[in-house]
């Protein structure tokens, strides 16, 4: 998943990282096939080059390897509103049909069952990145019928719905899961599985699916990941432990 | 005009039951000292502004001192949820919580306007579901384009805290690394304290652009060495993740955590986090 995801980011790329998959994807990208990408994270620190992956989206690490460090508001009026991201990862704890995601609440909103940390930088992130990746593990619970809470519009409700509300970006372009991939449907918006990863059945997509899901006629399958790509993956995740642990509870 | 007075006095001083208080600072810098001062000085009923309430606010809604709370993420960075929070929201636990709930963006140019002092900030972005449970998200059009942008009303705290690396003898404040919104916070409010880690003779040699918050701007000032413990201070100590880490079970059972504020905040005091803090060499 985070190797295909990874794959996503290319060339000049701007990437709004998020803390977990996302940036552990883009430094994974960094250190392989797109050397010149830059990362941002939400903490207003632009061009970060972290050695170990960031526990927060403000550890120091990220302050001390930017090439410049902004205020908040400054990151989210200057950088992101204006459009001069190009990519952003989200994930999410519900998606829809349409890339529609859930940060906020499992069950009702005023009692709800599980409340969710909520919104964060998502919802203008959506609508202000040109292209948008999801990233998230599929199942039933996940990828339902109906959101609790609808935090940030992917397509809306399908079609031309950005376009009616004079969203100029892409949205989420793909959806990458720890079984297959999505991309929303050209004229309907509608997520469809282009891809399946190596001995991925039909039937296990559509058993981790709350709607019935489609698949494009010519449905092909992920590349395996390489012995370079897993081999920097690893040794990054043992890097970053080994920084994380290196001090014991107060 | 600054003055410097201990963390007690400027807590006592500037903080009273009922309060809008927003204690800032992006995973950086948070100002953890006078969160616990507030928790043992029984502060009630205080509205809660913070972007990203971490542990800081997980303590202070734990221990009672909130009725509501006005956020853009809640979680514990990193690791997982807010236990304290959840409670609260989930159960009432110890008291119902209000919530008043924004995205990054909304509460980060809300901030920014509040500094301005303009009634109002407008951006784009499309609120989703948020719009239906918070009605401080409204809509403007632009006079001159015609486009519909997203508006809030301007955040202006009864009271801002944040933390700072330094303050020079006149009472101006620096801040270095990642400034999050604690200039606005702090511009936006009627009062404010800030704690530094420590008092400089001058900020000569600084960079001329610099964040500093000038002495005129700014309330009271107490000097708290490591007083963003757990977080960190740029260029004094670095993030306890370990410690945000065992927060989570810590925090997860009532009693654990009844059990960690008796010991690490009732019967503790500000001078107990400069022993807390490693200082980086």
């Amino acid at each position: 998943m985070t190797v295909a995801a990874s794959r996503c980011v290319e060339g000049n790329d701007v990437c709004f990282v998020g803390i977990g998959l996302p940036s552990a994807a883009c430094n994974l990208a960094r250190r392989t096939h797109a050397p010149r990408i830059t990362l941002i994270y939400e903490s207003g620190t632009i061009g970060a080059k972290p050695t170990v992956l960031p526990l927060s989206i403000g550890d120091g690490e990220l302050c001390a390897t930017a090439l410049t460090t902004v205020s908040v508001p400054e990151f989210f009026r200057y950088w992101l509103q204006s459009g001069r991201i190009t990519v952003g990862f989200l994930g999410a704890a519900q998606i829809d049909r349409f890339a529609n995601l859930n940060t906020t609440v499992v069950g009702e909103y005023k009692s709800p069952t599980v409340r969710l940390p909520g919104a964060g930088g998502a919802p203008e992130m959506a609508a202000l990145c040109q292209r948008i990746f999801i990233v998230m593990p599929q199942s039933r619970r996940a990828f339902v019928e109906r959101l609790d809470f609808l935090t940030t519009r992917g397509h809306g409700e399908g079609g031309d719905d950005r376009r009616r509300l004079g969203i100029t970006t892409a949205g989420p372009v793909k959806v990458i899961t720890d079984v297959c991939v999505m991309e929303p449907d050209p004229g309907t918006r509608e997520l469809t599985v282009t891809s399946m990863h190596p001995g991925v059945t039909r039937d296990q997509v559509k058993a981790a699916t709350g709607w019935p899901i489609r698949f494009v006629a010519d449905v092909s399958e992920t590349a395996a990941p390489s012995d370079e790509e897993l081999a920097v993956l690893r040794h990054l995740r043992l890097e970053t432990e080994n920084a994380h642990k290196a001090k014991e509870p107060a | 005009m600054s003055v410097f007075c201990t963390l007690q006095e400027a807590v006592g001083e500037a903080l009273r039951d009922g309060d809008t208080v927003a204690m800032e600072g992006f995973t950086h810098l948070i100002p953890f000292a006078a969160g616990h001062e507030v928790i043992r000085q029984g502060r009630r009923n205080l509205t809660l502004v913070r972007m990203t309430p971490d542990l800081i606010y997980d303590q202070l809604i734990g221990a009672g001192c909130a009725a509501r709370l006005v956020f853009s993420w809640g979680g514990n960075p990193g690791v997982g949820s807010l236990h304290r929070l959840r409670d609260a929201v989930e159960h009432d636990w110890p008291q119902p919580l209000v919530l008043e709930e924004y995205s990054h963006a909304a509460l980060a140019n809300a901030f920014d306007a509040g500094a301005a002092r303009l009634p109002f900030a407008a951006f784009r972005g499309s609120p989703g579901d948020l719009a239906r449970v918070n009605p401080n998200y409204r809509t403007i059009v632009c006079p001159f384009t015609g486009e519909t942008l997203t508006a809030v009303p301007a955040m202006r705290a009864d009271v801002a805290i944040i933390h700072a690396q330094r303050a020079d003898r006149a009472g101006n404040v620096m801040i270095e690394g990642i400034v999050g919104v604690q200039k606005e916070a702090v511009l936006g409010a009627a009062r404010s304290i800030v704690t530094v880690e420590e008092v400089v003779d001058t900020f000569a040699g600084i960079s001329p652009n610099a964040c500093v918050l000038p002495h005129w701007a700014i309330g009271a000032i107490a000097v708290v060495p490591g007083g963003a413990f757990p977080s960190y201070a740029y260029g004094y100590y670095q993030r306890d993740n370990a410690f945000y880490i065992a927060w989570d079970t810590i925090s997860r059972n009532r009693d654990s955590f009844r059990a960690w504020i008796d010991e690490h905040v009732m019967r503790s005091n500000p001078e107990a986090f400069a022993r807390r803090a490693t200082r980086v060499a």
